[in-house]
């Protein structure tokens, strides 16, 4: 493993960066499943 | 949320074309239409907003994260000056660009939502505005840990943090506008007019290191002679494009929800809407037979 100088500030911003990014995508995916099944067919345009 | 459609007339207009590539997909694939009075059967139609171009685009921006953390975090040499902290430039600059381009895509489709009135650029203001928070986030969290080692502190009152912060604000109560419980023809109508102001306070954000004295760097690529090269550039292109696909999949999905709100509100008004016609005719059915019978 490369050593790197802080290491604690990267290793907060790269993964504070995943975790934001990554539970917004998580948020947005589970709110378009729940809403899908209450919107008819046809209004889902995309597949 | 946001039932943009005019009331009385539940199928409103298509969205029409929005401003990006990855709008543009979203947009063509959601037009409206059709009567939406009926709620869908069991299994019919994707019950999900993904697509094959999501999914595509999905997987590039997964492989182009993995390049950016081998890019990011190895390849890269330290800065002279920075050390190893420089490697959160590759997420910092890209994550606030993206910001820049999320207000711009909501204050495009505020003015088109206040001149068109179709419900897909209202969705679309909406989709600009939150994907433009999350990026806003990540741009301050990755700013303030590169500060503390850099400058000594993780905020100052610096002209470029502080215009930041104000336009985070913004974003905010753009989006805090949005979930308001009134009318929501009104309701979009006072969200555009706020959706207006991004775009200027991207300006102010931008030159900000410019029209007053700032800590913060002032532009490192879009110059003659950009200050980065080598292996460092590199990271920063891929940093830019990773990012990039990351902002177009958000935003396709995103918009996909937020149309999805619209017709999920607009079902539920025409099943209210039905159920209260049913109970006036049970009414008339009842009241009928009685009022025959009286007179005689």
């Amino acid at each position: 493993m490369i050593a790197l100088t802080h290491a604690g500030y990267l290793a907060a911003g790269w993964l504070g960066t995943a975790a934001l990014v990554g539970g917004y995508a998580l948020v947005v995916l589970r709110r378009g499943r729940r809403l899908s099944r209450h919107v008819p067919t046809e209004e889902r345009r995309w597949s | 949320m946001t039932a943009t459609t005019p009331a009385g007339s539940p199928s409103g207009p298509p969205p029409t074309a929005p401003a990006t590539g990855a709008a543009s997909a979203a947009g063509a694939s959601a037009s409206a239409g059709g009567d939406a009075g009926h709620r869908p059967p069991a299994g019919a139609g994707p019950a999900h907003t993904g697509s094959a171009a999501t999914r595509a685009v999905g997987w590039l921006a997964l492989a182009s994260l993995a390049l950016l953390v081998l890019y990011g975090l190895v390849i890269s040499p330290a800065d002279r000056e920075m050390d190893d902290v420089v490697r959160l430039m590759y997420v910092h600059v890209p994550s606030a660009t993206y910001l820049y381009l999320g207000c711009f895509i909501t204050t495009l489709a505020s003015g088109m939502w206040l001149w068109k009135r179709t419900p897909g650029w209202d969705a679309l203001a909406e989709t600009g505005a939150e994907v433009a928070l999350v990026f806003a986030f990540v741009t301050l969290l990755t700013g303030s840990l590169w500060g503390r080692p850099t400058w000594g502190t993780y905020w100052t009152w610096d002209a470029r943090l502080t215009t930041t912060a104000v336009l985070t604000a913004l974003l905010v109560g753009y989006l805090a506008l949005r979930r308001l419980d009134v009318d929501p023809d009104a309701r979009s109508t006072r969200a555009a007019v706020v959706g207006l102001l991004l775009v200027p306070n991207v300006v102010i954000v931008n030159r900000s290191v410019e029209w007053w004295r700032s800590l913060h760097q002032s532009a490192t690529l879009a110059r003659i002679d950009p200050t980065i090269e080598g292996d460092m550039l590199v990271a920063l292109m891929v940093g830019f494009l990773a990012l990039g696909l990351v902002f177009t999949w958000l935003t396709i999905h995103r918009f996909r929800v937020a149309w999805l709100e619209q017709q999920a509100d607009r079902v539920d008004l025409d099943a209210a809407l039905a159920a209260r016609r049913a109970e006036a005719a049970d009414g008339d059915l009842d009241s009928d037979p009685h009022e025959k019978v009286t007179p005689a």
